[in-house]
């Protein structure tokens, strides 16, 4: 006896020290997953990131300045012009709700924060939130261990701080959490079936639902679990309870099919089903035909433009370029998953077979739930950040898992090599070892909660309880067979190996968020040898805009600036990051592309008395309005048929590409940005070509003009005459029929004639084409596969 | 009655010369400086014990500050002493002209003689002309004044010298005697000018200085008996200068900075108390990333760039924040109330403020405040209070027992048993 109580007591003195570990552990994660999002902070300063979350932040402020009446019914004229737009109804109030009440909270309690600050922070606070509700959702599916780990990798993700840094005051710095804590809830509903946790599963999704458009995600995913479970005959009263708060049509069908099923014989059963399933099939066919006839109506089908790309992942680009010129619509690349996720990406297929065993319901969600989101990421970039919560679960199961084998390998065969030394049959005593533990593991459990509950409270049975159930679902598969034990040796190896792969993963983690994602873009930072160079030139025009101009002018610029400027600058807007009016937007993309006198008249037909426009040739700032050029054209073109992207066309070598594009402002086949060989070598080909060929190759590419240097009247030596044997050379790569050697002879034959074409030409091309370069260094091998990485680099 | 010598003098220096009443105006900036040393006779038969100086309105309106002293002593031991000067009413003043008297120390009695040295500035009394230039253009500006001192008294002998920033003057009316050479322009000598006499001048030169103005500063200074004087001051800054003229082509500006922009400005220095820290800059729209901290034992000092040049007509409003030892300012005085002595000006150099509001924050719990502003003539702020140092101990406790609060609730909900069946 006392020995069994000396053994309990032991026990129940580990779980409190287990208890009190996992409280410090989840507080640190926490604090990890709100500190490694200061990086922005430090490194800059604080203050609001990029274009949307000035939006948010201009929301708020209008919300604690006139409170929650005035923001709902909220018409802005200061946007838009001369349309205006209702802000109170056309956002998703979660954020800004949440971000005001923080800020009300903190002020009626004396401390005056401002609502700047607030709006920075609430990303980082939510992450935090973030990582404690993928401790509870995990813990759901597979344990504390794994809830601990997932915790640990969703605070550090790089994809979700991607979305989440200090200052990044957008929809996703709380949807993300309200998204993991509805997933939670669901899946505590469907293992507890209580209902208490049922209504709080609506009202997380509700407030998800007021966060962002990402809901969606959700309204999907659950009744596809729950379908899922229905068709695999996973249906209980449990399931029924977490999803009918939902929404009720079919899982009450389900729930009364199942009910008369318990009342009826089995042959009235099925009479009674042949009958339902004849009304049941008219009624749906009924109703289908309404739809489909509601849908067809409707010229998108009933679909948001973004939620069509997602379904066909061309279709923005061949129907709305304007959501398909935002780089965050774009589908990512492979590397993008490598930033992005890391290491997951390996531990999330480990994951998923842990899921398998053994198969529960809320592992079938988990699976689910990583399916869906692979596909939506690969659709779109920005859908990564669903995909990470996912990717952290399963890596935390599979970590968690991994760990728990192979430090259950080592534990198991320690006490025997220290008791005694290996004689005889090691794989017999280890197995008896594993029959031991296996014993001691499935009733050391029961015992403890037969023992406990006689004198413990109701709260605390409760509690157990749920213990009990995780407890069931992994004791079940130790006595389904045998605990895998794995020789010492390779344990220790691989806890080594995986902790190196933990390593590598928050090496990453920090330096992708220090480097990559932690700058503003209001603000530039380089590092030049003479220093350290800041470039606020956007402030500095915000700030000049609002002290220096008429409160009610207005100011033109493509939309990318709209939410910046009504925020920083107070000034009205014509068009701004909420697209919602195409016409508008290419009304100011024609301005924009057409000549002074036209653009004039459309800008002073919108009472514009100021156009912001971005420059960045000066500085060498790529993401200037030159850039953007082609995509005004393409929106303008869209809706005023007398812009024609194939009017801005403008062939040449590559060496003017930058400076067609930002002196002549017309579009260019091929820039400095030498990023596709191909293409350049097309161009090439058409240079080398006979004048028909040419002809033909330029006409394919929509060309109307073809700028060429000749420089052999003047004597200028740097001419497209200099460059026209890498000309052959790059389109030689590509297309074999360009042969350098049927260019060298008429050239060697042309240095006889003593024309001043060939005298200039003479210094450059007859020089021995060969590069002095040694074999096998990387320059030269660059040269044999990609000539023209040569000539750049000479 | 007196002789009375004028000389407005646009640089520091004072010239004394007793057998001549002399004007220095010094130009060479935004703000006019003038200096005028007078040498004072009663001629009257009755002692006189004030002196009286006379504005006209227009200056009146603009004039910042009139200091007044006298020299005592004789050649290498000569010390100035400050005189009090008053703003008065004389019922006979011509044209709205403003009087204010200087009191001395001694009355002069009948023949006998003083010299004094007065100063006097004018702020916002150089009109540009023209009123808009162009990026490339430089700023002429007009003085208006006059020739003779405006006095109410008879003038026996008066000079005035006018000093320009550089030798570009456009044109200068004549009151002869006048010459020129350099950046000094000389009117006089003048002699037996009856009282009120005014002969109008009008001087069109280039001046390219900063012509900044704080339209409006309000300045906070928070007390906090933990050891810290958080200063932070609001500026509305402008360029009162001639008004800029089309386009700012940002290229030329950075490209060539010696012929673009000369009338802009885009640095200005503050000079702060020694020992400040946690200095900041920014706006409503975050930090403004381009100011310099240069920290002395003496002063330190602030160089601010607001975030764009600005040109005549142009704003920018930012916020300067900082920190600062309390000892350094918080004095305890020998009825045992705390007082604290402050300096109450703007801390930015060659720059005129408009309209001024300071609010001294002080620590909750300090009762019976009271403030003494010595002006005209001391900058400093007093401001006197009561406050025990119990009071300290307050916000710390309340945090203390909050925390504490969250843990019996955290330990009594773990412990009560709020179910109503017992199982």
């Amino acid at each position: 006896m006392t020995v069994i109580a000396e053994a309990k007591r032991a026990s129940a003195l580990r779980n409190t020290f287990g208890g009190i570990l996992g409280v410090f552990i989840l507080l640190l994660i926490g604090v990890l997953a709100f500190s490694i999002r200061l990086f922005s902070v430090i490194k800059y300063e604080s203050v609001i990131h990029e274009f949307d979350p000035y939006f948010n932040y201009r929301v708020t402020q209008y919300l604690t300045k006139n409170g929650i009446y005035d923001f709902w019914n909220w018409f802005d004229d200061r946007t838009w012009y001369p349309l205006g737009r209702v802000i109170g109804g056309t956002v998703y109030p979660g954020l800004t709700l949440t971000a005001g009440s923080m800020w009300w909270l903190l002020n009626s309690l004396n401390i005056p924060l401002s609502v700047e600050t607030v709006c920075v922070f609430t990303a980082p606070i939510f992450s935090a939130n973030a990582a404690w509700a993928t401790y509870l959702l995990t813990k759901e599916v597979k344990g504390t261990g794994a809830g601990l780990t997932a915790a640990a990798l969703l605070a550090i993700v790089p994809s979700y701080i991607s979305r989440s840094v200090a200052g990044s005051y957008d929809n996703e710095a709380v949807a993300i959490f309200a998204l993991i804590l509805t997933f939670y809830l669901y899946v505590k509903t469907l293992n507890s079936g209580s209902l208490f946790y049922a209504t709080l599963n609506a009202l997380s999704y509700f407030y998800m639902v007021c966060s962002w458009g990402g809901y969606t995600f959700i309204i999907n995913l659950i009744p596809m679990h729950v379908l899922l479970c229905i068709v695999t005959g996973r249906y209980s009263s449990r399931l029924y309870i977490a999803y009918a708060p939902l929404v009720f049509v079919i899982i009450h069908v389900v729930a009364l099919v199942y009910y008369i099923k318990g009342i009826l014989s089995p042959k009235m059963f099925k009479v009674a089903m042949t009958i339902a399933v004849t009304i049941g099939l008219a009624v749906c066919c009924a109703v289908i035909a309404i739809l489909i006839a509601l849908v067809n109506s409707s010229p998108t089908k009933g679909w948001s433009g973004r939620s069509l790309s997602l379904l066909d992942p061309t279709y923005a680009s061949k129907y709305i370029p304007i959501i398909a010129s935002v780089s965050e619509h774009q589908p990512p690349t492979w590397p993008s998953y490598f930033v992005g996720i890391n290491v997951l990406a390996f531990l999330v297929p480990a994951g998923i077979i842990a899921c398998f065993s053994p198969l529960s319901d809320a592992s079938s969600f988990m699976i689910l739930y990583l399916a869906t989101s692979a596909y939506f990421s690969g659709v779109m970039v920005r859908l990564m950040l669903v995909l990470a919560p996912a990717a952290c679960v399963m890596s935390g199961i599979a970590l968690s898992e991994a760990f728990d084998v192979f430090t259950r390998s080592i534990k198991i065969q320690v006490p025997y090599l220290l008791d005694r030394p290996p004689c005889g049959d090691i794989n017999s005593e280890s197995s008896i070892a594993q029959n031991d533990v296996s014993n001691v593991d499935s009733h050391a459990p029961t015992d403890k909660a037969e023992t406990v509950s006689k004198e413990s409270s109701r709260k605390n049975q409760k509690k157990e309880k749920e213990q009990e159930i995780v407890e069931k679902v992994t004791s079940e598969s130790q006595n389904g067979k045998r605990l895998p034990v794995l020789p010492q040796e390779v344990s220790a190896v691989a806890i080594l190996l995986l902790t190196a792969l933990g390593g590598f993963f928050v090496v990453h983690c920090v330096w992708a968020t220090a480097h990559a994602y932690s700058a503003p873009t209001i603000v530039l930072k380089s590092y030049t040898p003479d220093g350290l160079h800041v470039l606020d030139d956007f402030r500095e025009a915000y700030a000049w805009l609002r002290q220096n101009t008429d409160v009610d002018d207005k100011v033109a610029s493509w939309w990318d600036y709209g939410y910046q400027i009504t925020a920083m600058a107070n000034r009205t807007v014509i068009i701004d990051n909420n697209t919602w009016n195409n016409t508008h937007i290419a009304t100011v993309g024609a301005a924009m592309s057409s000549p002074e006198k036209a653009a004039w008249e459309i800008f002073n037909s919108l009472d514009v008395n100021y156009v912001l426009v971005v420059f960045g040739g000066l500085v060498g700032y790529p993401g200037d309005d030159i850039n953007k050029f082609l995509w005004m054209v393409r929106i303008a073109g869209g809706v005023f048929p007398h812009i024609r992207e194939q009017d801005y066309l403008v062939a040449s070598w590559w060496d003017y590409g930058y400076q067609i594009t930002a002196m002549a402002n017309r579009t260019v086949i091929i820039d400095n940005n030498t990023w596709n060989n191909t293409h350049i070598a097309t161009v090439g080909a058409a240079m080398s070509s006979p004048e028909k060929a040419a002809w033909e190759i330029f006409n394919s590419l929509d060309v109307n003009y073809v700028l060429v240097v000749f420089g052999g009247l003047v004597g200028y030596p740097g001419d497209d005459i200099n460059k026209f044997l890498w000309m052959v050379r790059i389109a030689g790569g590509v297309f074999p029929h360009i042969r350098e050697q049927d260019y060298l002879a008429a050239m060697a034959s042309a240095s006889f004639d003593p024309s001043p074409i060939s005298s200039a030409v003479s210094s450059g091309i007859l020089l021995p084409p060969t590069p002095p370069t040694p074999p096998g260094s990387p320059e030269a091998s660059a040269t044999q596969q990609n000539p023209f990485f040569y000539q750049r680099a000479s | 009655m007196e002789a009375i010598r004028r000389s407005i003098d646009l640089s520091y220096s004072f010239i004394v010369d007793l057998s001549m009443d002399q004007i220095r105006i010094d130009l060479t900036s935004s703000i006019v400086r003038v200096f005028l040393t007078l040498k004072v006779e009663n001629t009257g038969a009755s002692q006189a014990s004030d002196v009286l100086l006379a504005f006209p309105p227009t200056e009146a309106e603009h004039l910042a500050i009139v200091k007044a002293s006298t020299a005592e002593g004789k050649r290498k031991r000569k010390t100035y002493v400050p005189l009090s000067v008053n703003p008065t009413e004389l019922p006979d003043a011509p044209n709205g002209a403003r009087l204010f008297s200087i009191s001395l120390r001694n009355p002069l009695k009948t023949g006998e003689a003083a010299v004094l040295e007065v100063l006097y500035i004018v702020t916002h009394c150089l009109e540009p002309f023209p009123v808009e230039i162009s990026q490339s253009e430089t700023q002429f500006v007009y003085y208006h004044d006059s020739a003779t001192l405006l006095s109410p008294y008879h003038v026996m002998e008066q000079i005035t010298y006018i000093k320009t920033p550089n030798n570009k003057v456009e044109s200068y009316t004549r009151v002869d005697p006048t010459n020129r050479a350099g950046t000094e322009l000389r009117y006089g000598l003048y002699h037996d000018l009856p009282p009120y006499s005014y002969s109008p001048i009008i001087v069109h030169f280039e001046n390219n200085n900063p012509f900044a103005v704080v339209e409006e500063l309000v300045r906070e200074v928070e007390i906090s008996h933990w050891g810290n004087l958080q200063v932070r001051e609001h500026y509305k800054l402008k360029h009162a200068g001639a008004r800029h003229k089309g386009v700012f082509s940002r290229v030329e500006y950075q490209s060539r900075p010696s012929i673009s922009g000369v009338s802009s400005f885009k640095h200005l220095l503050a000079r702060l108390p020694p020992r400040v820290h946690s200095v900041y800059y920014r706006d409503e729209i975050g930090n403004i990333s381009s100011s310099h901290l240069r920290l002395g034992s003496q002063k330190s000092e602030l160089e601010i760039e607001p975030r764009y040049p600005l040109f005549g007509g142009w704003k920018a409003t930012f916020v300067i924040g900082y920190g600062l030892p309390l000892q350094d300012f918080l004095f305890e005085s020998p009825d045992g109330r705390h007082y604290l002595n402050f300096s109450f000006g703007c801390p930015l150099l060659e720059t005129v403020v408009d309209e001024l509001t300071i609010k001294v924050v002080l620590p909750e719990g300090s009762k019976n405040p009271s403030s003494a502003v010595p002006f005209p003539v001391n900058q400093q702020l007093e401001v006197y209070y009561d406050f025990s140092p119990i009071s300290m101990l307050a916000e710390p406790l309340m945090l203390v027992s909050a925390v504490f609060l969250f843990f019996i609730a955290c330990i009594a909900y773990l412990h009560i048993d709020l179910s109503i069946r017992k199982s």
